[in-house]
């Protein structure tokens, strides 16, 4: 019998551009939030585990907090940094390796799309050279198949920005916080097409920090713990369709995100259809109505009713990037899972303001997917 | 006819003038690599042989790259000399899907299951001349 974790302290500085502070800086902001929820020092916390893309090792944040000769592991998983670091947090808790742990991330990327090297990735020069090795390709490509495979259209892209700038503009801590029109982001400039300039995501900056402890005595530092029912890290099988692929097996499987979501309903002992509040990849349009269903939120075709309908709004019935998601967010991307968390966690502690959900909400669920093909879910309950 | 000065040798082979795909067939379990592996990720072996994947195929996704990507793209283009180009992925004979250029970036000309031919572009300019890369454009009507 595993014993349950529970999350007492949520720290966030909020992503956007801040030329005036480093990443680290603001993932020590993010930390030293956290801990002040929780209501404890650095020097109780037992372990911890970091990671940060552009803005260097992790562990130099305890050149900030203190050098308190704590185990401190740096994470690099791409997009799904700030999952894999909750997972271990939640596993080092559980296996009795600490009392106390923390799960932090930062970033801070220079300006445009990302720029991978492909010898980094196991990958040929020509590769990179020849103009074929760009996420923002990846996700268009992905999202065409999608389309003609699910007959989803072009509106469904449209209102997924649409609603993630919408709810951006309710949260004081988003960076995009204006509303966007129908024909605004319908008509922007093609980036990738299916996807336009404003159905993607930008690099940004910003830090962000949980911390952690055993569920049984989660009361005696916060007054509204959150249970953290699964935490789940899957990679790629031979035959997903991932993101850096110069080419794709014949035969498909399922992505990472469909076996990640998969064992942490199992773990968790809820279905999709238990979940009152989530978090879903949004790197950009097409990638959040895929997840959708990858999710298991909904069938393959079905989405684009879904958000025709509302149901994916604050009030609707599956509340969906209630915090304006990495759409309106930015993506700094050690950072980026762990706002999702942060996020459930105020929705559930029913603390988010303008953008709460109606009703008392019970459970909550983040998903997180990045290069080159690993997925990060989280099951959380109030 | 000489053939064109190459970004990426290893992936050609030809066939008189006939541009041809080259990667690699697992030992064991015969799937198919682009480019040539030397270990299979469906089963993990490690004894791969060399595999002619041909020279014609459909378009099975497509998108067009509508911004210069930064380094290590090295066409050597500027923002203002940028010209969008179209990327898919083209399923061969075997299945696979190889991702390449296409030669088409107009999105009124571009349909999933149209049929394809492999070529070779100029996408680059050296002080020793054009290096070219492969690209599928619209398959000759037989």
């Amino acid at each position: 019998m595993t014993q349950d974790v529970a999350i007492i302290g949520i720290g966030l500085h909020p992503f956007g551009r801040h030329d005036t502070l480093t990443g680290r800086a603001q993932g020590a902001i993010a930390l030293r939030a956290a801990l002040k929820d929780a209501g404890i020092g650095w020097d109780r916390i037992g372990i911890a585990y970091g990671g940060s893309h552009d803005a260097g090792n992790a562990d130099a944040l305890c050149n900030d907090l203190g050098l308190t000769g704590l185990p401190f592991v740096n994470v690099a998983n791409g997009c799904a940094t700030g999952g894999s670091a909750l997972a271990s947090a939640v596993s080092a808790i559980r296996s009795g390796a600490a009392e106390f742990a923390v799960a932090v991330g930062f970033d801070k990327h220079p300006r445009g799309a990302f720029n991978p090297h492909p010898r980094d990735w196991g990958l040929p020069d020509w590769y990179g050279e020849t103009g074929l090795m760009l996420t923002t390709q990846f996700f268009a490509l992905k999202t065409r198949r999608y389309m003609h495979e699910h007959g989803i259209t072009e509106d469904a892209l449209v209102r997924v920005a649409q609603r993630a700038f919408r709810n951006g503009a309710l949260n004081p801590q988003a960076w995009r916080r204006r509303e966007m029109s129908y024909a605004e982001i319908a008509e922007s400039m093609p980036v990738n097409l299916p996807l336009r300039q404003y159905m993607f995501c930008n690099p940004a900056e910003g830090g962000a920090a949980v911390v952690l402890c055993p569920a049984e005595v989660a009361k005696r530092y916060h007054a509204k713990p959150i249970i953290v029912k699964a935490a789940v890290v899957r990679t790629r099988h031979h035959g997903s369709f991932e993101v850096f692929s110069p080419a794709l097996a014949a035969q498909q499987a399922p992505a990472p995100t469909v076996t990640a979501s998969r064992a942490a309903f199992e773990q968790a002992g809820v279905a999709p259809r238990d979940i009152d509040v989530l978090q879903l990849q949004d790197t950009d349009s097409g990638s959040e109505v895929i997840h959708m269903a990858e999710n298991g939120f909904c069938e393959h075709g079905e989405q684009e009713r879904l958000l025709r309908d509302g149901e994916t709004e604050i009030g609707g019935r599956l509340p969906i990037n209630t915090d304006g998601g990495c759409l309106a967010n930015g993506e700094p991307i050690g950072a980026s899972g762990l706002r999702q968390v942060i996020e459930i966690c105020t929705q559930l502690r029913q603390e988010a303001g303008a953008r709460q959900v109606p009703g008392t909400p019970r459970l909550g669920y983040t998903h997180v997917y990045g290069a080159p093909g690993v997925s990060g879910v989280t099951i959380l309950q109030r | 006819m000489p053939h064109p000065v190459l970004a990426s040798p290893d992936l050609i082979r030809f066939e008189g003038d006939t541009p041809h795909l080259v990667g690699s067939r697992c030992n064991e379990c015969g799937e198919v690599y682009f480019p040539a592996t030397d270990s299979c990720t469906r089963c993990t072996a490690t004894r791969m042989s060399p595999h002619d994947l041909g020279h014609r195929g459909t378009l099975w996704s497509w998108t067009i790259q509508g911004f210069l990507p930064k380094a290590p793209y090295n066409s050597g283009e500027t923002a203002e000399t940028f010209q969008p180009y179209g990327v898919g992925y083209v399923e061969l004979d075997s299945g696979i899907k190889v991702e390449s250029r296409l030669t088409v970036a107009d999105e009124a000309k571009l349909q999933i299951g149209m049929p394809l031919e492999l070529t070779l572009i100029p996408y680059r300019r050296t002080d020793d001349g054009e290096v070219h890369t492969f690209a599928f454009r619209p398959a000759a009507s037989a």
